[in-house]
């Protein structure tokens, strides 16, 4: 389902020569279009996994809450994950349209529905680590049951969950260059449309940069608020 | 938005149904290219990544390569391997093949190379003692021991490969994306049609690995 | 059941880590009669471990030699030297994936025995090791340590070889449990007479299993090598004497039995309380001390009188 083109398409065939020959990489092209297309389709790719992890965040949380004391959860909300897994992201997208129609909701459901299998796995088996010595020794200094689980068992369950962020952050990213197929948003879209424009080289190696950098600088920008959430550790590790 | 802002459209879910039922043999026919297309990748893929996974696991080396091979791997989106093929083999066979193995090359590697590294080195060092040769020691003892874990990371390559292979229909791939991605010749009901037969087909081969995962995992207990 | 031992010879052997100064092993000499138990003991640090797994190439030599029956091990091909070798380890490492029975026939298997052999010698092996046959179809994971140890022991005596090396193989188990193995292991090394290495840092077990006892001290130098007795009535220095410990007379007194004192008349302990003649020396003080007595009643095994002793006799 490609939408009518916007501005997004390339000067192929009009520009530079080297874009007129398709180099390998076209310098002017990228200067040219960096602000009407390679920029935009960056912000939107931010925003669009922004918000599905964001959204998926909470919503894992809250089962996290109640499934972190009734496993009862655990065996539905697993096959479900399990069989969502498989769907592959574009068949999804597509499934959800004649629901919520060619819209960024049709996308966001399809990216939130992905990240939460490993957002709930992380937070429940790293709550569930926390050692029950340790609970009941801040019960027994009189921690409430509320302080109790925000001061002590929060914070030693960070690191499984920082993972999961990780990992559910990272996967978004690279699953939110499909959402082109259904809207023409994000860094998928000037792949989509360069791959339609006769294999334009330059915008798909631009493209394609912009989206494994994202994922690879969000992913170091989480470690360090990991570490920075964590400072206990470190230290532990090396000695 | 400049989309055809289609509205909740309950019947679309019948339309594709029928689609479905009208069309077998042609669906049919996709699905066997796009399986064509997805065990080529996977078995090149194996063969690239599983002895290299399993050596290095059995040599305690290259930590780093197997833990940067799984990150970079989840970074690198599908879409992007799909297009990059394209650019660099051109139309045919191998810029979607390509594309695919260096999908499925990071788990099948990472996996191996964890079952293998992980398995207790007391077990090792025993049979090592017994006067098992190194080949021995990694066939005889560690693969039996790590199977499971070799098996999980060819499950989550396969489900990976048939997901893409999807995708590749824009570079040429044919299979069922052919359908997906065409709504101007299928409409919409053709779509979600092939959607729902694509998913299907993920599913299918994910629980077939899933019961090859559950025959090799151990009835005997984890301990000794 | 036909064996025959070999003989050990440590030359000269040297373990040096690269970046480390001082080395694990040191020029370490010493020779161990074909048959004879000889018990590896030391702090840690001392290169216990190390000199045991240098005899099966587990760690390579740096410099010296080690022979078995006069032929250094560096000529041995290695898969074959280690299939000669029985090597028992404290944390046993039995094959999780295979059953007790496909666990011990692991060497017999791979020196190529037919199937119908493997069988009769697991069976064999599971009595001489005190289990029942039907634990060969059995999974490690369904035994007790105790048990695991056992089928660990089975399957290094597997293809019967002349030289057994085991380090530490009781060290993880429970007090009471570790003496009927040690018990059970004198018995079954009576019969066997292999020749064995065995690394412990319990000197205790060391007196208890060895012919002879090597003491190791930290950089893997030999402080001494003698028998258990010649161990506890002269250490060769402040080290080792400190190292056995300020009761080496008592524990030298564990070595004898009463049975081996010459015994005064039966009448010198009319209405004494009565012992057996099997009791270790060490064990009839304790006696002396609990029975507040000057005398005992030395009894044989059927309760007949074989004589008496009194306290003094002990001190000699």
């Amino acid at each position: 389902m490609i939408v009518a083109a916007g501005p997004v398409i390339p000067n192929f065939g009009r520009g530079s020569p080297c874009e007129v020959n398709n180099g390998t990489f076209c310098t002017d092209w990228v200067r040219a279009h960096w602000s009407d297309t390679l920029q935009p389709a960056l912000v939107q790719h931010i925003e669009l996994a922004l918000i599905a992890v964001a959204i998926g965040f909470a919503i894992a949380f809250l089962l996290a809450l109640v499934g972190l004391r009734v496993r009862v959860l655990d065996a539905p909300i697993g096959y479900w994950a399990d069989f969502l897994y498989t769907i592959p992201s574009l068949a999804l997208f597509q499934l959800l349209v004649p629901i919520t129609g060619i819209t960024v909701l049709t996308v966001e459901i399809a990216l939130v529905s992905y990240t939460l299998l490993v957002l709930y796995r992380n937070m429940v088996e790293g709550l569930r680590a926390v050692p029950a010595e340790v609970i009941e020794s801040a019960r027994g200094a009189g921690f409430t049951r509320t302080q109790t689980f925000l001061r002590v068992e929060l914070p030693l369950a960070t690191p499984a969950i920082m993972a999961g962020v990780r990992i559910a952050t990272v996967s978004t990213i690279s699953i939110a260059t499909v959402a082109a197929f259904v809207i023409p948003k994000g860094l998928g879209y000037p792949l989509f449309i360069a791959l339609r424009e006769d294999v334009f080289k330059t915008e798909i190696f631009a493209a394609g940069a912009l989206a494994v950098a994202l994922a690879l600088t969000a992913d170091a920008l989480l470690h360090l608020l990991e570490r920075a959430l964590t400072p206990w550790t470190r230290r532990v590790r090396h000695a | 938005m400049t989309t055809l802002a289609d509205q909740f459209q309950p019947g679309t879910f019948v339309d594709a149904l029928r689609f479905i039922v009208d069309n077998v043999g042609f669906l049919l026919h996709l699905a066997g290219e796009q399986l064509e297309l997805s065990f080529a990748a996977i078995g090149i893929a194996l063969v690239l990544a599983l002895p290299l996974g399993l050596w290095l696991g059995h040599k305690h080396r290259g930590l780093f390569l197997a833990a940067s091979v799984s990150n970079v791997g989840r970074a690198l989106p599908s879409l992007v391997l799909i297009a990059i093929g394209l650019v660099v083999f051109g139309l045919g066979f191998w810029n979607n093949t390509a594309a695919l193995v260096v999908l499925a090359v990071p788990p099948i590697l990472t996996n191996a190379y964890f079952a293998v590294d992980g398995v207790d080195p007391d077990v090792v060092e025993a049979a090592r003692g017994m006067g098992l040769s190194e080949r021995e020691v990694l066939t005889q003892v560690e693969l039996p021991l790590g199977l499971p874990l070799v098996v999980a990371g060819i499950r989550i390559a396969t489900i990976f490969v048939i997901a893409t292979a999807t995708i590749a229909s824009i570079a040429g791939g044919g299979g069922l994306g052919d359908v997906i991605v065409n709504q101007a010749s299928y409409g919409l009901a053709g779509v979600v049609g092939a959607a729902l037969c694509v998913s299907l087909l993920a599913f299918l081969a994910a629980m077939l690995l899933g019961l090859l995962h559950r025959a090799v995992s151990p009835r005997h207990g984890s301990g000794a | 059941m036909a064996t025959q031992a070999a003989e050990l010879v440590f030359d000269e052997a040297t373990k040096l880590y690269e970046g480390r100064e001082e080395a694990a092993v040191d020029r370490l000499s010493l020779a161990v009669p074909a048959g004879d138990i000889c018990v590896l003991v030391g702090p840690s640090g001392g290169g216990k471990t190390t000199a045991l797994k240098l005899v099966n190439r587990l760690i390579t030599l740096t410099s010296g030699d080690i022979r078995i029956d006069g032929t250094s091990i560096m000529e041995h091909d290695l898969t074959e030297l280690r299939r000669g070798i029985g090597y028992v380890i404290q944390q046993v490492g039995l094959f999780p994936h295979m059953t007790v029975g496909a666990n011990i026939g692991t060497v017999p298997r791979l020196l190529g025995w037919p199937k119908q052999r493997i069988a009769l010698r697991t069976e064999e092996l599971l009595e001489l090791v005190g289990l029942e046959p039907e634990d060969a179809k059995r999974y490690p994971a369904e035994l007790s340590g105790g048990q695991r140890q056992r089928v660990g022991l089975a399957r290094a005596l597997a293809a019967n070889p002349p030289l057994m090396l085991m380090d530490e193989p009781f060290g993880a188990i429970d007090p009471i449990v570790r003496m009927r193995l040690q018990d059970e292991f004198l018995r079954l090394q009576h019969e066997l007479r292999k020749t064995v290495v065995f690394v412990t840092h319990d000197i205790d077990e060391a007196i208890k299993i060895g012919d002879r006892i090597a003491i190791l001290r930290e950089g893997g130098r030999l402080a001494q090598y003698d028998t258990p007795a010649a161990i506890l009535e002269h250490p060769a220095d402040e080290f080792v004497a400190q190292f056995v410990g300020g009761d080496r007379a008592l524990k030298a007194l564990a070595l004898h039995r009463l049975s081996e004192l010459e015994l005064r008349p039966v009448a010198e302990a009319d209405g004494a309380p009565r012992v057996r003649e099997d009791t270790t020396l060490r064990d009839a003080l304790a006696r002396f001390v609990s029975e507040k007595s000057e005398v005992l009643l030395v009894v044989r095994a059927d309760g007949t009188p074989a004589g008496a002793v009194a306290r003094e006799d002990l001190l000699r």
